[in-house]
């Protein structure tokens, strides 16, 4: 049987870069195929030059053919003119891309946006497409999609505007969906929803999807058939079961080992630890105006929360967007000021310290932040930008400043000599590092680690990980460490704290919180989260009602001990 | 919405209450204004008296006390100099400066924002490198001397359009130009930026995915998120045109509008005129600011239906 796709020896450069070298594949009618790999491997290059969208991106197509397969018998894409490839783009083949939040106009409605794409290709009045986009939002699963096409953009959750996106694509029923990093920027329920849309559109259409990640989970979700690449070259090609069950080629086997999987061990927690960090019912509330006379009103983001760490440990915090955890984590700190509670570092009360208390306290914990590009001051080198809280505490001397970061840069695995270098000259991962270099420089008993292998390629953030269990069990720091995703947490964490809403719904030794799930969110994030198993494909989520999980007390009360250091929010399902 | 019209009109009204008890006392900086009226070489009892007539005898906080007042019959006391209420005098003028403002405004969008947007499609080839060498040069041009040049060649030289007032069509031409020149070249400048951020965002490529025409690309999702930057910018340049730009021009083609007003005010030491006529500007400047924030909010529903 003929593929729909055939893309053979495509070659793709960025002015003197190659991006895609010789690559070739196929993708079958009403199949999925996905295509994996790093930043940097040329998957979405791949993914853009098949729309021929890859020359407004600044990229030319060198070499190869992209054939498709019609009814009328194959067409070159790579031999398209501009007016045939518009009524191919979003008509035959189209493409949904992976930041929701900007991939939609915010000044133009969504039916106007929706629209467009069947006055376009089917050529109807603007009354009847907009009929079509109603339905075609229905057909997404967007609730009350006669109300969402005279709204906006800014006026939908992610979740949705990636709705929005699958529907703009499929509108016209095209034979093949390329999806590039699709739920990526998407927390893991919203992605499982998005998966199992697409999976079920997929049927209902029988189009072919290419569907374009780095998240080995995702692919054994989603795909029949997977093309691993790597800087641009493919590396090994096969069905989902033969690769995951037996990889054959280094790269893949590194790849599927560096990708956090649920269920892999926690590290054991450390014996007889004594406290460092205890947090007491502490609620952090933000005002906000709610409109032209109404008036102030405030939101808790962290309500009541109580959690405690000990000396060398890692409490993992997890949670989805807008649970209020970084705002916890801030907290803590004392970079938002808190309304009410108690935080005590090392027996000393936070909350009431003066400025020079709080200076103090800071020496004693860092923080490290998701963005290794935004956190690092691209106008200091190295040696300044590593000893700066070293500096400020005075800890160093002028003279031995460079003596120092040339030892901190070792003790994070980068060359010593590194230190007159400037930010931009390091890799995200090697970036990574150099923030964790800095926080070490005072010393700190405690780092508060914000999502800080969220913005890292897998097999660097394998690497990120494993440098912050050496250190910590080197320096016995512990950590505080917050990730949206639950496998990252299993791998670092002693213990566990899932956020919901601002509260700890669930909190516990690691394993016994993640074999043992006792409240319903708990639950319901870790079904959410791909299994590595290609075998047994799970059905599709079951919406957490709106209202299951009313407001506990705010005094922090109502946490049950289910077993042994394991405590549950009382409403627990 | 209804906010934020509410919060711009009450903006309007402060900024207007600072602005005349500034223009006030700068007036009374001076010097005095009976000099000027009548001349040199006057008794001492007459210069009494004008003083008293005028009103110039009372203590200054008086006197501000006494010109608020006369914002409330509506009449904004009598010009020193022509003896006539101020409204009825400043009035006249008001429409020639409107005509001009609205012609050199309107010229200055359709020739810049085409151009900008121009300029910003082909940014890496010569005709955008052109577009923005021409805005360069213009911008670099002062309007008074791109008035003179355009003086001596189109009415001395060539003998084809007429220099002096607001009587004709022809009359308009070479003011126009002059008003609009440096703002052309400031917003082609300005709407290529604002093209070129917008062109590189997300959404556009979206809608290339969805296989629309490069147009409806450019103008529907581009120019509509464009628009709103060159909106505020737009605003400040007209409001700076009603200020200032219009003085020079109407003071060289001898337009009898307010800016022509003003400076002879000026001269004369006619503080009644002097204030109202800088007060009307400024009355200007912050109606066309109002307006423009709240166009602004328009284009951008962010703004209008307020964050989610």
């Amino acid at each position: 049987m003929t593929p729909l796709l055939s893309v053979r020896n495509l070659k793709v450069g960025f002015g003197a870069t190659e991006a895609v070298r010789e690559l070739s594949f196929d993708v079958p009618k009403g199949a999925t195929l996905a295509l994996v790999g790093e930043s940097g491997s040329g998957k979405s290059a791949t993914a853009l030059s098949i729309l021929r969208l890859i020359e407004r991106e600044g990229g030319r197509i060198a070499g190869g053919t992209i054939t498709l397969h019609e009814e009328g018998g194959p067409v070159d894409i790579t031999a398209l003119d501009e007016r045939q490839l518009r009524g191919l783009r979003g008509n035959r083949i189209s493409m949904v891309f992976q930041e929701p939040m900007t991939s939609l106009n915010p000044v133009l409605t969504v039916g106007n946006q929706v629209a467009e794409v069947f006055i376009r290709h089917r050529s109807m009045s603007g009354r009847q497409a907009l009929l079509a986009a109603r339905d075609a939002l229905d057909s997404v699963r967007i609730p009350e999609p006669q109300r969402r096409l005279s709204q906006y953009p800014h006026e939908l959750s992610g979740g949705l505007r990636q709705r929005v996106m699958i529907a703009m694509a499929l509108a016209c029923r095209p034979k093949l969906l390329i999806a590039d990093e699709p739920t990526t920027a998407l927390d893991v329920t919203t992605q499982a929803e998005i998966l199992s849309l697409i999976r079920d559109l997929q049927a209902e259409i029988g189009m072919a999807v290419l569907f374009i990640t780095h998240d080995m989970g995702v692919v054994a979700e989603i795909a029949d058939r997977i093309v691993v690449l790597r800087q641009g070259r493919k590396v090994e090609e096969g069905a989902v079961a033969d690769v995951f069950g037996a990889p054959k080629h280094a790269y893949s086997q590194q790849l599927m080992a560096a990708t956090p999987k649920l269920g892999s061990g926690s590290p054991a927690a450390p014996s007889g630890a004594s406290k460092l960090l205890d947090v007491r019912d502490l609620t952090t509330r933000f005002a906000v105006r709610s409109g032209f006379l109404a008036g102030r009103r405030s939101i808790e983001a962290v309500r009541g929360v109580s959690l405690s760490l000990g000396r060398a440990e890692t409490l993992g915090l997890v949670g989805e967007s807008g649970c209020g955890k970084s705002t916890l984590a801030r907290s803590i700190l004392c970079l938002i000021e808190p309304s009410s509670g108690a935080i005590l570092l090392d027996g000393q009360d936070v909350m009431r310290a003066d400025r020079q208390g709080l200076r103090a306290m800071r020496r004693h914990a860092q923080m490290i932040f998701q963005d290794p590009y935004a956190s690092l001051n691209p106008r200091l080198p190295v040696h300044d930008l590593v000893t700066e809280p070293a500096r400020i505490h005075g800890v160093v001397s002028a003279r031995d400043q460079r003596d120092l970061a040339a030892e901190l840069l070792q003790s994070v695995g980068l060359q010593q000599d590194a230190v007159d270098l400037y930010p931009h000259q390091f890799s995200g991962g090697q970036r990574q590092r150099l923030c964790i270099a800095r926080a070490l420089s005072v010393k700190p008993k405690l780092i508060v680690a914000d999502e800080p292998v969220s913005a890292l390629d897998v097999s660097i953030a394998r690497q990120v990980t494993d440098l912050m269990l050496e250190l910590q069990q080197r320096e016995g720091i512990s950590f505080l460490f917050i990730s949206h995703d639950i496998a990252v947490i299993e791998r670092v964490s002693h213990r566990i704290a899932v956020m919901h809403r601002g509260e700890i719904v669930e909190t516990g030794p690691s394993q016994s919180v993640l074999r043992d799930p006792r409240h319903a969110y708990t639950r319901r994030l870790l079904a959410s989260v791909p299994r590595h198993d290609v075998s047994g494909r799970r059905a599709a989520l079951e919406p957490l009602p709106a209202k299951a999980v009313p407001a506990g007390p705010a005094n922090g009360a109502g946490l049950r001990e289910a077993a042994p250091g394991h405590f549950v929010r009382e409403n627990a399902a | 919405m209804l906010r934020h019209i509410t919060r711009t009109l009450f903006k309007m009204v402060v900024t207007l209450f600072v602005i005349v008890t500034l223009v006030f006392f700068a007036t009374r900086l001076s010097g005095d204004p009976i000099d000027y009226v009548v001349g040199q070489g006057i008794t001492q009892e007459d210069r009494d008296l004008l003083t008293r007539y005028y009103g110039l005898d009372a203590s200054i906080w008086e006197q501000y006390v006494r010109f608020l007042g006369s914002f409330i019959d509506g009449q904004f006391g009598l010009s020193f100099v022509e003896r006539r209420p101020v409204a009825e005098i400043v009035a006249e003028r008001i429409w020639p400066s409107l005509q001009l403002l609205l012609s050199g405004v309107s010229l200055t969008i359709l020739v810049a924002v085409p151009l900008g947007i121009l300029a910003a499609i082909h940014r890496s080839n010569w005709i955008g490198s052109t577009v923005m060498t021409i805005a360069f040069v213009g911008y670099a041009v002062p309007n008074f001397v791109l008035a003179i040049f355009m003086v001596l060649v189109f009415a001395f030289t060539l003998n084809w359009l007429p220099v002096v007032g607001n009587s004709t069509p022809w009359h308009f031409i070479m003011p126009t130009i002059t008003l609009a020149g440096a703002l052309i070249a400031a917003l082609t400048r300005f709407t290529r930026n604002a093209m070129l951020d917008v062109l590189s965002q997300d959404f556009m490529r979206t809608a290339r995915a969805k296989g629309l025409s490069e147009a409806v690309v450019i103008l529907k999702h581009g120019f509509s998120n464009a628009s709103i930057t060159i909106l505020s910018v737009l605003g400040l340049q007209i409001a700076g045109l009603a200020a200032a730009g219009n003085v020079v021009v109407e003071a060289i083609f001898a337009w009898p509008g307010i800016g022509d007003l003003l400076v002879n005010a000026a001269i004369l030491r006619d503080f009644p005129v002097l204030q109202f006529a800088v007060l009307a500007v400024a009355f200007a400047v912050i109606i066309v600011n109002g307006l423009i924030d709240i166009a602004y909010a328009y284009a951008d529903p962010r703004i209008r239906l307020g964050r989610a």
